[in-house]
């Protein structure tokens, strides 16, 4: 069976590359603790860097078993 | 504010959704060649995808919408549900019970009532939880209905029809290990999509002491006021402990096979004990996503729990998605809420075709047909169920709230079976006609109760009230009926009894494994944490 982490990482890249592109073209400012925020921009980038993680670790781990397969 | 409207953008990661989901379901098809794989993944799933399949499955409707709309209508009590409820239940199932489920090798919850029993009380669990499903699975695709209706304007039948035909595709295509993928998948989706709604809320009202000046009395503890009646939820601590903390959230989580499906799918016992305590980790945390942004709406929203269907409490999520989130994070709100009700709905229909297929199916209708034919009928048993809940969807639509809706269920089916299940695994005395008839007697008594509240015979301080006492009524009934009839019949004998009653299992041997990975080291970290929550809202 494939590995989870790789459908949740790209998942969430994708989501966040939408995210992160509609923020910068269409900013929109939320109150937050006496700031503002670009919510779409800023939680687009904290779900990129979660699938990121996933994405890589389910990698990282593919390629370890492949060169344990190889040995 | 004003609230923000649904933009294409938002469609988009809808789609982006669907596509994901279906992708899942399709890339698994090939590995569905007996009917194992299908109904129980194989039994080869890690933990830590159990274990997040074991809460995510649990995350449908009731949790999201149920949970915050509770939080506006009751406040902090309604954590009561994980804090006194589900963890303590939880701990059991995965310390107590689950060697028992796993070690036996059991198919599903029925199967173990039959090698514990006998046929008829399996009979009778299969049956009645086969029906308990297609209901529970119904209130999802209303609860989506109604949200899609609210910010899509989407007509409500439109919505079920979408929600069920893809939640049939992957789980026809893909069974279980499909189920289990996505209901991960929703998992981070669910935490993603509600997380920032709870820090914008809490810090637009100006953090936790400011939001319990601005809600009324009582609202923000969860045990100062229970020593009567006068208090939001309208029952005293004997009623929660008992009802709740002991009756309906053990009955729930210890024998529904919706849950304990998952923790089967586990590669061995060990990681099949690991499973409801990893879920237990995030489950004391998910107050912060599923009941505080209800209360928060009570105090940033003054129209919530007025007449009108817009504001009912069940729209307390939805409302506060379109106040805070601009388009594009609407869109990961919405998404969280169509996977919230799509992984509940999804388990609900795996339990269900694995329960038709193995205990009503291959038991009493078509006995020794060919693996290739379950696995067949497995498919065919996931559409029919889907559309039976279809059916049942409208069934919701008389029923006020949906947390009413559910724990009336749970008080009928799981209150007294978990009865069944405390004296079955702890007593070897327990005989199998005890067993049927406690079972028989208590759900019939759930039954009775019913209609007497229903004709104004017998009245509680609220709906949910009448839900714990019910239940505690039922699990009462049914747990001195099978202990009056095992004394007057006989018991079956003890070399029956194998793997399958206290000090005849199987115990995992856990001593080679690295400290967090003890059962009994998390479950101490996991009381820990529950009893500071308790503590500090007190």
């Amino acid at each position: 069976m494939f590995d989870l982490r790789l459908p949740i990482g790209y998942f969430f890249l994708t989501v966040s590359l939408i995210l992160v592109a509609y923020g910068l073209i269409c900013p929109v400012e939320t109150q937050f603790a006496g700031g503002k925020i670009n919510l779409n921009l800023d939680w687009g980038l904290v779900m990129g860097l979660f699938g990121l993680c996933m994405a890589a670790l389910a990698h990282r781990d593919k390629s370890c078993s492949q060169d344990r397969f190889d040995d | 504010m004003d609230n923000w409207q649904v933009g294409f953008v938002d469609y988009l990661i809808i789609l982006l959704y669907f596509g994901f989901v279906l992708g899942i379901g399709f890339a698994l098809k090939k590995q569905m060649v007996s009917s194992e794989d299908f109904f129980l993944s194989g039994r080869s799933i890690p933990s830590w995808i159990t274990g997040l399949a074991f809460i995510s499955a649990n995350l449908g409707a009731i949790e999201v919408m149920g949970m915050a709309a509770n939080g506006a209508e009751y406040g902090a009590m309604t954590a009561h549900f994980y804090w006194i409820g589900a963890i303590p239940a939880m701990l059991f199932l995965a310390l107590f019970m689950m060697p028992f489920y796993y070690g036996s090798k059991i198919r599903s919850v029925p199967e173990y009532l039959k090698r514990r029993f006998n046929e008829p009380t399996r009979a009778f669990n299969a049956l009645s939880f086969a029906v308990m499903t297609i209901l529970m699975s119904g209130i999802n695709m209303y609860a989506m209905a109604l949200v899609f209706k609210l910010l899509l304007n989407w007509d409500m039948s439109a919505s079920i029809l979408v929600s069920a035909s893809v939640v049939l595709a992957y789980t026809a295509l893909g069974g279980l290990t499909s189920s289990i993928y996505n209901e991960v998948l929703q998992f981070f989706l669910i935490v993603a999509g509600f997380l920032p709604l709870t820090v914008l809320g809490l810090t637009h009202v100006g953090g936790w002491q400011a939001l319990s000046l601005r809600l009324p009395e009582g609202f923000c503890h969860l045990w100062a006021q229970t020593a009567g009646t006068a208090n939001p939820m309208g029952i005293d601590w004997l009623g929660i402990v008992s009802g709740l903390g002991f009756v309906l959230s053990f009955g729930y989580w210890c024998t529904d096979f919706l849950v304990i499906q998952r923790a089967l799918a586990a590669e061995n016992l060990a990681a099949a004990q690991r499973t409801p305590l990893i879920a237990a980790f995030p489950k004391v945390l998910f107050p912060a996503i599923t009941i505080l942004p209800g209360m928060l709406a009570l105090a940033l929203i003054p129209e919530l729990g007025s007449n009108s269907d817009n504001y009912s409490y069940n729209q307390a999520l939805p409302l506060m998605l379109v106040k805070f989130y601009p388009p594009g994070m609407l869109g990961v709100g919405l998404t969280a809420m169509l996977a919230s009700f799509m992984s509940g709905m999804a388990g609900n229909i795996t339990a269900f075709n694995t329960v038709w297929t193995y205990d009503i199916y291959q038991s009493y209708i078509a006995k020794g047909k060919s693996d290739r034919h379950y696995l067949w009928i497995g498919r065919l048993a996931t559409a029919f169920g889907i559309i039976i809940s279809i059916a049942t969807a409208y069934l919701v639509m008389s029923f006020q709230s949906i947390m009413d809706y559910m724990q009336t269920i749970f008080s009928f089916f799981n209150a007294p079976l978990f009865a069944t299940f405390l004296l079955g695994m702890f007593w070897r005395r327990t005989t199998p006609w005890g067993a049927f008839w406690g079972l028989v007697c208590g759900t019939t008594s759930a039954g009775v109760q019913f209609i007497l509240m229903n004709q104004g015979v017998i009245s509680y301080c609220s709906p949910m009230a009448g839900n714990f006492w019910r239940s505690t009524i039922a699990w009462c009934v049914c747990f001195f009926t099978t202990i009056a009839i095992s004394f007057i019949t006989r018991p079956k004998p003890e070399s029956e009894l194998q793997g399958l009653v206290w000090g005849t299992g199987p115990k995992g041997d856990t001593s080679g494994l690295p400290w967090y990975k003890q059962p009994t080291v998390l479950a101490c970290l996991i009381i820990v944490a529950t009893l500071a929550c308790n503590l500090f809202f007190w």
